[in-house]
């Protein structure tokens, strides 16, 4: 408990700083705000004009305005989009599901398949299996997911007709259908971490299949298997952890493409969407939930790691 | 693209097309003594260990993509955005190498052209980071204390930021051009070059020939441009390679996105964006581009990858 | 509980526990072939202790993990008989060696803060041999480990088994790499350096410890150190190698008391003595060791040899037996009349046949050394 109180400040602060920062998008766009947000034809009324002038205090200095959007923000008011006429928290809730299923089953998956091949790779360096993995992982890197979404769709919904290519099924509704619909796009996404997690954990693990700890584990006569995943990989997984954490900002960005190319009713979408058509609150509310999402699970990630590694968490008692 | 217009200069210029005697572009004047220079030859050499066939063929893939962008208006290709209703999804031809796309556009004129805007986007973008992120990250690294913390505190900040909101904000508000894009992107990755041009220079900073020459009496700056500067640039620029792939792919998504340069000229992610409805009949339209931009990124990974590891200083031992 | 045994007790004839013959361990690496272990042959009965002695870079670390077929980089070969209890380890299967492994024969490493896994628990890495070896329940096994803790000194055992590595002080650490080490029974330990990471104080105590657990399990032991005091009344027999063989080996009282080998007198040399005077020089070997990499056929001590001549730069000496189960390898060996007159002519030249300054001293009568030991 105490770790967490003691890192909660940093957060806050960031917290604080990111709001601000997006808070403060559209008063540095050029023009009107009032004018962009109702859109070209709405501004000729000067009527609808001051409607929304009021409603956003447009008139009132910048830091009363942003105290004004953060209270409302802590009552979880993100505003109303005056292009839909929907309560932009609502449209962010409908869609939050959508995107945390895909991106969740992405490193999901990537996860499944770079451990046990990151650990291979690992464990027999330098042999056919090692270089087949390492030479895969450094071509996928160069694969971003739209293009690894392309293919996808070109084979398994094009030319097989086994997966839909767009459109989407909520799980409450239809479980498996549902995740035919999730599957591609988990995949794209899926695809670019794998590579990331397995250069990086085969890295870490072959660091420390080096050490004395696992020779000492051999000379036990513990099994292979068994010094690999019960030894090995958990001193080799912090890092990996980190970077998961790191890369949620990538698989947000990720999840905005591939929410728009498989036309899923995500959140990533919806912020496209509304920067298209300057939807100026919509941007500001999705944003801001973006960028909270980031900040908290980078946070979590942290105390994750301060809480598994045991030097972290017991502190040393001697120094010798 | 009046964007590109720099680039026709240059290639008009290699071939003597009626361009004004000017002074060379001597960006890089060599410096004085065989020391750094030998050194930095030898570094290369060392680089990465021995150099197989794979990177030789990536360096002339690269080669062969920074050719066809300079060189693209002068080469014997048809109009890109010149439609041609008759020739619509043609495959591959005698007319048409690569295929035509859905308005009848040869494909392989819009690929060679498309490598400009990736060119142009990817080294721009990454020059501003690199020219601007790496001098303050050398900067910091070298005069540490509180400076170095507050201004990594605001870097950390700044890179905490899902660059991408702001990047599709900024877009869609100012408006889509080639400037605006590069710009953006290269100020985006600033915080990237800062931090790795500082980790090179801590990395250095410690080595005692920088010691030596302290010892010696070496002003500050002398010291930042003879001794430091010559081991963190080719490292930090090696890894700028690795970065203008990734510029190109970012290029890319924000071409599916729609929010990229204005058709009707090409780039290779609007080019894959605008096969996607057309992928049942015809695929071609989609892995002529995927597979271009795949292969340069590739490449750019592959050499960048091969030169930094023997040029970063934090693996080398010298 | 009976372990699973590679080798059924009582079928055993009775030789030595572990006989080692012409070991050879070498490494392809870029620059050439390393010969970390070039033909060593050891033997030892069980319940006796044989103390390895050599400076770093003599290639004894790698001869312990030859030994126990413990050595895993792929560049490495490794040749020759390693026979514990009669059966032959080298060239046996990972699968066969796990059942010698922990229940047969078992290591104790130099830093126990290295090779103890800081991400599990002590009790975890106790009882884990136990019940992978022994089949033994998890109440069964955290009862055995609470003994073992309790066997090698370690207070409050219960409170210890929940504890991580780094929760404790280097002396406990060690003793509970010890406690691992012996879980099942094994018949030999082998104990790479284990006193070097620890407090001088503490030192005594793990090899107290290490010697009472001998006595009582009638366990093979071999203590592999550079330091010429942690062998000198611990051990039945000292090997001395250097640059990955065996120079000298012998009977401990003998070795010291008569040694042959000028390595093994420049070591013993170096010993700073509590009689002598104030700010006396210490006597050092001089230079380094070799170059493991493309070594020359010549005696490889000759470099820094006080006794070396022309012969010694180009032929290799082999061991020779004089006798009481001491064996040298030197042509002009310590204390004999050869070697006194090759000792004479290098000072008289001022340098050795390698052209090292040879210069005599008087700070030290290496010929009345005696292990402090026994002098008290």
């Amino acid at each position: 408990m105490g770790l967490v109180l003691r890192r909660l400040p940093a957060m806050l602060a960031t917290l604080l700083i990111v709001s601000f920062l997006t808070f403060l998008l559209t008063s540095l766009l050029p023009g009107d705000p009032a004018i962009q947000i109702l859109g070209a034809d709405n501004a000729n009324d000067p009527d609808s004009v001051e409607v929304v002038r009021e409603e956003l205090r447009l008139d009132d200095p910048l830091l009363v305005r942003y105290g004004a959007w953060l209270g409302d923000v802590a009552r979880g008011d993100l505003g109303r989009s005056f292009r839909t006429d929907q309560q932009v928290a609502d449209a962010i809730l409908e869609r939050l599901p959508v995107t945390l299923e895909v991106g969740g089953l992405a490193v999901l998956i990537a996860l499944l398949v770079a451990i046990p091949l990151g650990t291979l790779s690992a464990f027999r360096a330098g042999g056919r299996a090692d270089r087949v993995v390492t030479g895969a992982s450094f071509g996928l890197l160069a694969l971003p997911p739209f293009m690894v979404a392309i293919l996808l769709i070109l084979v398994f919904a094009v030319t097989l007709g086994w997966l839909p290519a767009t459109g989407w099924v909520r799980f409450t509704a239809d479980p498996i259908d549902n995740l035919r619909h999730a599957i591609l796009p988990a995949l794209s996404l899926a695809v670019g971490e794998m590579a990331v997690y397995t250069r990086l954990l085969r890295a870490d693990m072959i660091t420390t299949l080096q050490q004395d700890s696992i020779t000492m584990a051999r000379a036990k006569g513990i099994p292979t298997s068994r010094i690999l995943f019960r030894h090995a990989l958990r001193p080799s997984s912090f890092s990996l952890m980190t970077v998961v954490g790191l890369q949620v900002a990538t698989i947000i960005g990720g999840a905005v493409i591939i929410e728009t190319l498989f036309a899923l009713p995500g959140v990533g979408r919806l912020l496209v969407d509304s920067i298209l058509q300057r939807d100026l609150i919509m941007v500001q509310g999705c944003a801001l939930v973006i960028a909270i999402a980031f900040v908290v699970i980078n946070f979590i990630v942290d105390l994750l790691y301060t809480v598994l590694d045991p030097r972290i968490r017991y502190g040393s008692a001697a120094t010798t | 693209m009046a964007a590109l217009q720099p680039l026709d200069d240059a290639a008009d210029r290699v071939l003597g097309l009626g361009v004004d005697d000017e002074p060379s572009l001597d960006v890089i004047p060599a410096p004085a003594g065989s020391g750094p220079r030998a050194r930095r030859r030898w570094r290369f050499r060392r680089a990465g260990g021995k150099k197989g066939v794979a990177f030789w063929l990536a360096v002339a893939w690269l080669a062969t993509v920074a050719f066809c962008a300079v060189f693209a208006t002068r080469l014997p290709l048809p109009d890109p955005n010149r439609p041609n209703v008759i020739d619509r999804f043609a495959g591959f031809s005698a007319e048409h190498p690569l295929g035509a796309d859905s308005l009848g556009r040869d494909q392989l004129s819009r690929v060679v052209h498309a490598a400009r805007v990736s060119l142009v986007v990817s080294v721009s973008a990454v020059t501003i980071g690199l020219v601007v992120g790496g001098i303050i990250g050398t900067a910091v690294g070298y005069v540490r204390g509180r400076t170095e913390r507050v201004v990594m505190a605001i870097v950390d900040v700044i890179a905490a930021f899902p660059a991408l909101v702001l990047l599709l904000a900024v877009l869609a508000f100012v408006g889509r051009s080639l400037t605006v894009i590069s710009v953006l992107i290269g100020a985006l990755s600033i915080p990237i070059y800062t931090r790795v041009s500082r980790a090179n220079t801590l990395s250095i900073a410690q080595r005692d020939f920088v010691h030596a020459a302290h010892t010696l009496g070496a002003k500050q700056s002398r010291i930042l441009f003879r001794e430091i500067l010559p081991n963190v640039v080719p490292a930090v620029a090696a890894f700028a390679l690795v970065a203008m792939g990734l510029v190109i792919v970012i290029e890319g998504s924000l071409a599916i996105l729609g929010l990229s340069v204005e058709p009707p000229d090409p780039t290779w992610g609007g080019m894959i964006a605008a096969s996607k409805p057309h992928l049942e009949e015809a695929a071609h339209l989609a892995l002529v581009p995927a597979g271009a931009m795949f292969f340069t990124v590739l490449s750019l990974n592959f050499v960048g990858d091969t030169l930094r590891r023997g040029l970063d200083v934090r693996d080398s031992n010298l | 509980m009976t372990p699973r045994r590679l080798i059924r007790p009582g079928k055993f004839d009775g030789g030595p526990l572990l006989d080692v013959e012409d070991l050879r361990t070498s490494f392809a690496t870029p620059r050439g072939e390393v010969v970390a272990v070039d033909g060593v042959s050891l033997r030892l009965e069980a319940g006796h202790t044989l103390g390895i002695v050599g400076e770093s870079g003599s290639g004894k670390t790698v001869l312990a993990r030859s030994i126990l077929q413990l050595v895993s980089a792929r560049n490495a070969t490794i040749s020759g008989r390693v026979r514990l209890q009669g059966r032959d380890l080298v060239g046996l299967s990972a699968k066969a060696m796990r059942s010698v492994w922990g229940v047969e024969a078992a290591i104790v490493f130099q830093d126990p803060m290295t090779s103890l896994n800081a991400t599990m628990r002590i009790g975890d890495q106790i009882t884990e041999s136990l019940r992978f070896h022994l089949d033994m329940s998890r109440s069964e096994a955290r009862a055995t480990a609470i003994a073992l803790l309790r066997s090698v000194g370690i207070p409050e055992p219960e409170a210890r088994l929940r504890t991580y590595p780094h929760q404790l002080s280097g002396g406990m650490r060690q003793r509970v790499t010890i406690a691992i080490a012996l879980a099942c029974g094994p018949r030999l330990l082998v104990a790479d350096e284990p006193t070097t990471a620890l407090d001088v104080t503490i030192q005594k105590q793990i090899l107290d410890l290490l010697e009472t657990q001998q006595r009582e399990r009638a366990m093979g032991l071999v203590i592999i150190t550079h330091d010429l005091g942690v062998v000198a009344g611990r051990t039945d027999r000292i090997a001395v190698m250097y640059a990955g063989k065996v120079v000298e080996r012998g009977p401990t009282r003998v070795l010291f008391h008569d040694r042959r080998h000028p390595y093994t007198e420049g070591l013993l040399r170096s010993i700073p003595r509590m009689s002598n005077p104030g700010h006396s020089r210490l006597q050092v070997i001089p230079g380094r060791p070799p170059d493991l990499v493309a070594l020359p056929e010549a005696c490889a001590f000759a470099p820094r040899c006080r006794y070396a001549q022309a012969r010694c730069l180009e032929e290799q000496p082999k061991l020779i037996d004089v006798g009481q189960g001491h064996e040298h390898a030197c042509f002009y060996p310590v204390g004999s009349p050869g070697g006194g007159e090759a000792l004479g002519r290098n000072l008289a030249a001022g340098e050795n046949a390698a052209g090292m300054p040879v210069t005599p001293d008087a700070t030290l009568d290496v010929t009345t050394y005696v292990p402090e030991e026994e002098a008290s």
